[in-house]
């Protein structure tokens, strides 16, 4: 209680002072060109504070009269709980990264951000970034980054030393892992390590679930679709004839996401389920192998139903508590990310694994094979938004359960039923209708 | 009521008066109440409210059912009590077995000593990061030393039947050295006067551990029984650090679904949790506490 209310006193105390800084600058002079300070938030791990710098150094050129400081947070759950936390408290920088999506909602847009809707960019954006952004009552966020695609990095080596052709239905995957595997190579790759790449045997199937129930999402916001029946549960069985057919390497338990790359990109493994946003980090770490990394979808189990699920870009977004000058100058930072030289940056530091969700932005033409294998499903139109973007419920425990299908421990069935319950707190902590 | 009062008995103990005056005790009376009595009383309240940072929701009794529902609840509370009684009894074997040594004719007991001790002093996160590098199943260097000599050890903290109990042989390493200490102390306190007495009565080694070491640590036992009782009943940084209660939910305690809970933004869920972890808490630890104390007294 007095941690709060000492915060507050001392937000108080700061505010009574800017205002009196405000008052100070306010007499000497004019209104132009004095000196705006603002502050940006990004996540530390991966690139992130590495595109701040460059994105700051770049902004100042073209506008020397804002100051902008760069501070960083840690990202996943841990950084949900910062944000959701500075928000509340009006700590939060000036403008800030996050995700877009069913995350985005769990911070209660209408209230805490900056609505960005009249922006100039804002009509730039492709048709399924809108949604993912916007509440009912407004557009929030700016894309930074480039969409990915939740599917198999395979790699290309072994499928021609094995003559092996790109699986569109869940049978032909299946027969090239038995052939992989008695050519005694690992066919699928797992880490569970980092618990979160378990969940992309479901995550990464909603695509085709979405094409053969168009409404799927929609009705399972309602309560009206669960992962117990088909055809969202055939996305646990698909995992768990993956376990049960021994394609996993030895060590699934322990390894890491970075290990399932290295697995991948060197011939180690042939199939890796995970995000294709694994290639910039592959590009890093391993330059000379990049081009032997395909993609392709989860395929179906009819391969009439096979798209790719897309996930789409993170944010920039505006925090409403910042005000005046200040929120001018925000905007401006804003509209830089997605310029001709705010779009150079954000492919220089991550190699895109996906086409950009504003058309203000175009891919390089040197982008990786994983890329451009994704980039035809895409123009093909075979690709749907993962669930994530389309609903807001995604229940915290889905790693876990996902580790116990794929690691044996539990059924595809029990799984699935308990990520049903796992699901109704979400559903109820957000209010929804029908839970 | 004013009858009761009248008839109740004037206490016993006459009241010494304190050397400092009251309000010595203000500043870490305000400290306490602002931060650990307030707190407390206030979570008994959210624990019936779904809230978050911005609103509040009266929903009953509601969190206590879904908290209940929760299927990884019966692991959570099967693994607690696992956890917390193997711990406790461990941390009693070798503790007590580490403070025999440690009493005894030694060389370097000074440094012995300290050794076993040292572990207790570095962060459980730090250890848990540690462990989890040296229990790697396939490029650990416990396993690796297995190997060696010709044994293929398990998966430690991945695979399902082992990951709870390699957590708790952690705990015990990390924590032995307290018991020990305890043990140490208890042990100096024994009068030499009953070992002499056993020695001309022609008693052995053993029977002097069975019959004067033993019962005459007993309070020792308790302190270390009760502290590691509580400690393992609650403990959560170690697994986090090390399992993250996996995997799967195979190694969750009752303090890590809570954990998962808050973190997944259902703070009045988590709350309901952490009042029933502590009335759990409570409930054990007050009835074995009575036991322990109760015996020492009759002795």
């Amino acid at each position: 209680m007095s941690v709060h209310k000492r915060r507050l006193l001392g937000g108080t105390m700061a505010a009574a002072a800017a205002v009196a800084l405000v008052a100070c600058s306010g007499g000497g002079g004019g209104n132009g060109d004095e000196n705006v300070e603002i502050t940006l938030l990004v996540q530390t791990g991966g690139t992130g504070p590495a595109w701040g710098e460059a994105l700051i150094e770049a902004f100042n050129e073209e506008h020397p009269e804002i100051t902008v400081t760069l501070n960083s947070q840690p990202g996943g759950t841990e950084g949900d709980n910062l944000v959701k936390t500075k928000l509340a408290t009006g700590e939060m920088e000036d403008v800030f990264t996050y995700n877009t999506g069913s995350l985005l909602q769990a911070i209660n847009p209408d209230q805490n951000l900056v609505p960005l809707g009249d922006e100039e960019w804002a009509s730039t954006l492709i048709e399924p970034f809108v949604p993912v952004v916007s509440t009912e009552n407004g557009l929030y966020g700016a894309p930074n980054g480039t969409s990915q695609a939740g599917g198999i990095l395979y790699n290309i080596p072994i499928y021609e030393e094995l003559g092996l052709e790109v699986p569109t239905s869940w049978d032909e995957f299946m027969s090239n892992n038995d052939a992989i595997k008695e050519a005694g190579k690992t066919a699928i790759i797992q880490t569970y390590g980092d618990t979160w790449t378990s969940q992309l045997f479901v995550l990464g199937d909603f695509g085709n679930v979405t094409a053969q129930d168009e409404d799927w999402a929609t009705e399972y916001t309602a309560g009206n679709r669960k992962y117990v029946e088909q055809p969202a549960l055939q996305s646990f069985i698909n995992q768990q004839e993956a376990y049960e057919g021994d394609y996993f390497n030895e060590d699934f338990a322990s390894a890491l996401f970075d290990d399932g790359l290295r697995m991948v990109s060197t011939g180690e493994g042939a199939h890796y389920p995970i995000l294709s946003g694994g290639v910039s980090t592959i590009a890093q770490n391993y330059p000379d192998n990049i081009g032997d990394v395909g993609f392709f979808p989860l395929p179906a189990q009819d391969a009439e139903d096979t798209r790719a699920t897309i996930w789409l870009p993170n944010a920039v977004y505006i925090p409403s508590t910042t005000e005046g000058e200040e929120l001018e100058a925000a905007k401006l930072l804003v509209e830089f990310v997605n310029s001709p030289e705010g779009c150079r940056l954000q492919v220089e530091l991550n190699v895109p694994a996906g086409p950009f969700a504003t058309s203000l932005c175009e891919l390089p033409s040197d982008v990786p094979q994983a890329t451009q294998d994704l980039q035809t499903w895409v123009d093909d139109g075979l690709a749907n938004p993962a669930l994530e973007f389309v609903s807001p419920i995604k229940g915290p425990n889905l790693e876990n359960i996902t580790v116990q299908v794929g690691s044996g421990i539990s059924t595809a069935e029990e799984g699935a039923a308990l990520y049903d319950e796992d699901v109704i707190k979400q559903a109820q902590q957000l209010g929804l209708e029908g839970w | 009521m004013a009858q009761a009062v009248a008839t109740k008995p004037q206490p016993t103990r006459r009241s010494v008066k304190s050397m400092y005056p009251t309000w010595f005790y203000i500043p870490a009376g305000v400290l306490y109440v602002v931060l650990f009595a307030i707190p407390t009383f206030a979570s008994f309240y959210f624990a019936f409210t779904r809230w978050s940072l911005q609103d509040v929701e009266f929903t009953g009794l509601q969190n206590f059912i879904t908290f209940f529902s929760e299927p990884q609840l019966r692991t959570g509370f099967t693994n607690t009590f696992i956890y917390g009684f193997v711990t406790s009894g461990l941390k009693v074997v070798f503790g007590l077995a580490l403070a025999l040594l440690l009493t005894g004719q030694l060389m370097a007991r000074g440094y012995l000593r300290s050794v076993v001790f040292f572990p207790v002093l570095v962060s459980a996160i730090g250890v848990g990061i540690t462990f989890k590098v040296l229990m790697d199943p396939f490029d650990g260097l416990i396993n690796s030393s297995l190997e060696a000599i010709g044994i293929t050890g398990p998966a430690w903290l991945t695979d399902p039947q082992w990951a709870l109990y390699s957590v708790a042989l952690i705990d015990v390493w990390k924590g032995v050295g307290i018991a020990t200490l305890i043990y140490i102390a208890g042990l100096a306190a024994i009068p030499q006067e009953y070992y002499e007495a056993a020695k001309v009565d022609g008693a052995g080694g053993w029977k002097n551990f069975w019959h004067i070491t033993l019962p005459l640590v007993r309070p020792a036992t308790a302190t270390v029984v009760l502290l590691s009782l509580i400690g393992g009943l609650r403990s959560f940084d170690l697994i986090w650090a090390t399992t993250r209660g996996g995997p799967g939910f195979t190694s969750d305690v009752i303090a890590s679904v809570i954990y998962k809970q808050y973190q997944a933004g259902f703070y009045g869920l988590s709350t309901a949790g952490n009042v029933v972890l502590f009335i759990v808490v409570t409930a054990i630890v007050v009835p074995v506490s009575y036991f322990l104390n109760r015996r020492e007294v009759e002795r």
